[in-house]
């Protein structure tokens, strides 16, 4: 695939758009906006992509006519993930190859007006939640992948939360893949309500090595003063696709806290976007990568500051080694009414080879006077010293690398409250170091 | 009681020949002085001790109680007792002074610890560390900072010879450990470096251009480099003849090295010219 006008791949065309509406037993307003996408997505493959946002990712890598949505699911069983097991969970939502497998939420929370489960049983059962946040952050007219996901979408973990109400444990999603050349279009919709609070735990996961492709979604949209906590833990195997776009909505006095993983995937490409349209509304972003081998990783993130008095924080820590790639293209956007907005973004890299690549390009774009917005990056190499001085205390090389990688990594460690998630990075981290 | 064995040492460093033959032994408990003049090689001898992957060993032996410490990594003669107070002690941002040295202290007091297993148990071993803060006068809080990052020149080497005092090593090499340190610092570290090598029967190798550190650790033999080789051994008195007089005296007498110096100085001017 190019970033030029190309054809929609035999997969996905008009042809596999109608035997795909087919196979879904689907009330006539999700049918008919997908239909709008579906047109949307026809007109967004004759259209360049954006360069500025994909004129570093090598899109001719991924062949998505390879790739094709399934009418059964791969075998879920083979989903042994760290963090499934890390934490008491309020409720969990399973899917492989873009279909579900479980579903469950605890009973507590369901009488006191919670909403959690799978995107195709809710469209159906509680239509006045699903239709009017369902693409309400993502726009299907972004690009051709916003476009494509909201015609295709294959279902999903979705998270409503009353007034008010806060939700302690947290909730686990797992999105995976099992089958040789499956896609999965999932897609993660999350509201909370003036004053609610959550916290949801998602995750990617392949059960093989083989390759598969997912093109997802995320939106996260928070009432008046509630608060959020979100993380995904991009964690493939190194054969698959991963593309989504993914938007947070965050009203007055609101607080989002949002933690990306990138640890598998062939190449990955996050567009995420934050939005402050509340006044004093708040957003911490943390992303964690660690590239290695060819992966090639990318990430197109913009904090919006819409309202005055809103503060955005970004962080992220990418390592990379072998002939790893890794891109964060990083935007702090101030409209005119957002005065006094204090805005940050940072991306520090460390390298474990020569023949890695980090690139990382902050920008500013303010359109009002009276506000702090500040941006940096950083690139170092673990050094040969460090890793000597090490040794020279006993420590073996991969000890070595491994404390120096976790040091890395540890201001982001301290700013995730949920000891679960810092476990399974930490784990997964390990993995990747080989010592695990 | 054990010997550290250093015969005819040749050591290179990028290409360029440093250490030019250097013979050395040190037992258990004894306390050998290394003086010299900049660029003679001691911190050369330094890294070749340690294992520094940049200091090639082109000639001669190294050997710790018979075995060939040559062949062994950076590592494994930590874990075989050797240690090294660096003279510039590097940050690693992060890593926390305590996990760091649980980890060192676990592999080597455990020389087969595989990596991931178990480390030492944490009461004892915060016990510990904690009477060794308190020894070296460095507050308990800079266990929980990051390897120093931050600290002053004179919290860095009082934190070298606390890791030195958890790891208890049978023979340190200290380089240069009192430079940069205060009146004050000298003596606390003086301190300490006597108390570890009379209650462990450690045997010392310190490199300095002061006397400080000599005063409270007496040397029982004071060695002098010149041009990659020890070209005298003395005692007590000679370090503190050449910390009053310099090493004039030292070149007068061994006129070839005192060339080479010279010649090598020379190139490096026209070199960095």
């Amino acid at each position: 695939m190019t970033l030029t006008a190309t054809p929609l791949p035999v997969t996905f065309d008009e042809a596999a758009f109608e035997a795909f509406l087919a196979t879904r037993d689907e009330p006539a307003w999700v049918t008919e906006r997908r239909q709008q996408a579906f047109s949307t997505l026809q007109d967004k493959f004759e259209v360049e992509l954006d360069p500025e946002e994909w004129r570093r990712v090598n899109l001719r890598l991924l062949r998505p006519q390879e790739f094709s949505i399934r009418s059964a699911a791969g075998d879920a069983a083979g989903f042994d993930t760290n963090l499934q097991h890390a934490a008491e969970f309020g409720g969990r939502v399973i899917h492989s190859d873009g279909r579900t497998q479980a579903a469950d939420l605890a009973d507590e929370l369901r009488s006191s007006g919670v909403v959690f489960g799978e995107l195709n049983e809710l469209v159906k059962s509680h239509r006045e939640l699903v239709e009017r946040h369902l693409f309400s952050a993502v726009s299907p007219e972004t690009d051709r992948f916003s476009a494509w996901h909201a015609a295709f979408w294959t279902g999903g973990t979705a998270l409503f939360v009353p007034r008010g109400l806060k939700v302690e444990q947290p909730l686990h999603s797992l999105i995976g893949l099992a089958s040789a050349g499956a896609a999965d279009l999932s897609h993660t919709l999350i509201v909370l309500e003036d004053g609610a609070s959550a916290a949801l735990l998602e995750e990617t996961a392949s059960a093989t090595d083989e390759a598969g492709f997912h093109l997802g979604a995320v939106e996260l949209i928070l009432g008046q003063g509630a608060n959020l906590r979100y993380v995904q833990l991009q964690n493939w195997n190194d054969k698959t696709f991963h593309i989504a776009h993914q938007t947070g909505r965050v009203a007055a006095d609101a607080h989002l806290q949002w933690t990306v993983g990138g640890l598998g995937a062939k190449l990955a490409h996050i567009h995420q976007d934050v939005i402050l349209d509340g006044r004093s509304s708040t957003a911490e972003v943390n992303g964690v990568t660690f590239a290695v081998g060819r992966q090639q990783l990318s990430y197109y993130t913009q904090q919006n500051h819409n309202a005055p008095d809103t503060r955005s924080d970004l962080l992220y820590k990418t390592v990379l080694r072998d002939r790893a790639n890794v891109v964060w293209r990083g935007m702090i956007r101030v409209e005119k009414e957002a005065t006094r907005t204090d805005g940050y973004q940072r991306c520090d890299s460390l390298m474990l080879s020569d023949h890695a690549r980090s690139d990382s390009i902050p920008g500013l774009e303010i359109e009002t006077d009276d506000v702090r917005c500040t941006h940096g990056a950083t690139t170092g190499r673990v050094d040969a010293e460090q890793i000597f001085y090490c040794r020279s205390r006993g420590l073996t090389e991969f000890e070595a690398m491994h404390m120096i990688v976790e040091g890395f990594f540890h201001q982001i460690y301290d700013r995730i409250p949920v000891q679960a998630v810092r476990d399974v990075l930490g784990a997964a981290v390990e993995k990747k170091l080989g010592i695990g | 009681m054990s010997t550290l064995k250093i015969e005819n040492l040749h050591v290179s460093v990028a290409g360029t020949l440093i250490l030019k033959g250097v013979d050395l032994e040190i037992n258990s408990g004894e306390i050998h002085a290394l003086m010299g003049p900049n660029g003679s090689g001691k911190s050369t001898l330094a890294y070749a001790l340690a294992g520094h992957p940049n200091y090639e060993v082109t000639e001669g032996s190294i050997e710790l109680d018979g075995e060939n410490v040559l062949e062994m990594e950076a590592d494994e003669r930590a874990r075989h007792g050797l240690y090294l107070a660096f003279q510039y002690p590097v940050t690693i941002p992060g890593v926390k002074v305590a996990d760091f040295l649980r980890h060192a202290v676990s592999n080597v007091r455990n020389p087969d610890r595989k990596e991931g297993t178990e480390l030492i148990s944490m009461r004892e071993y915060r016990k510990e560390l904690y009477e060794h803060l308190d020894a070296l006068g460095v507050d308990r809080q800079f266990a929980r900072r990051y390897l120093n990052e931050g600290f002053s020149g004179g919290e860095k080497k009082r934190m070298e010879i606390v890791q030195m005092a958890m790891l208890k090593p049978r023979f340190a090499i200290l380089d240069e450990t009192d430079s940069g340190l205060d009146t004050d610092a000298v003596n606390v570290v003086s301190e300490g470096v006597q108390r570890l090598s009379s209650a462990n029967q450690m045997g010392v190798l310190i490199i300095t251009h002061h006397e400080r550190l000599l005063q409270y650790n007496i040397p029982s033999q004071t060695h002098v480099m010149l041009a990659g080789r020890i070209v005298e051994t003395g005692d007590a008195s000679l370090a503190h003849e050449l910390h009053n007089l310099g090493y004039a005296s030292v070149r007068e007498r061994h006129p070839d090295a005192a060339a080479e110096e010279e010649a090598r100085q020379k190139r490096e001017t026209v070199a960095s010219a």
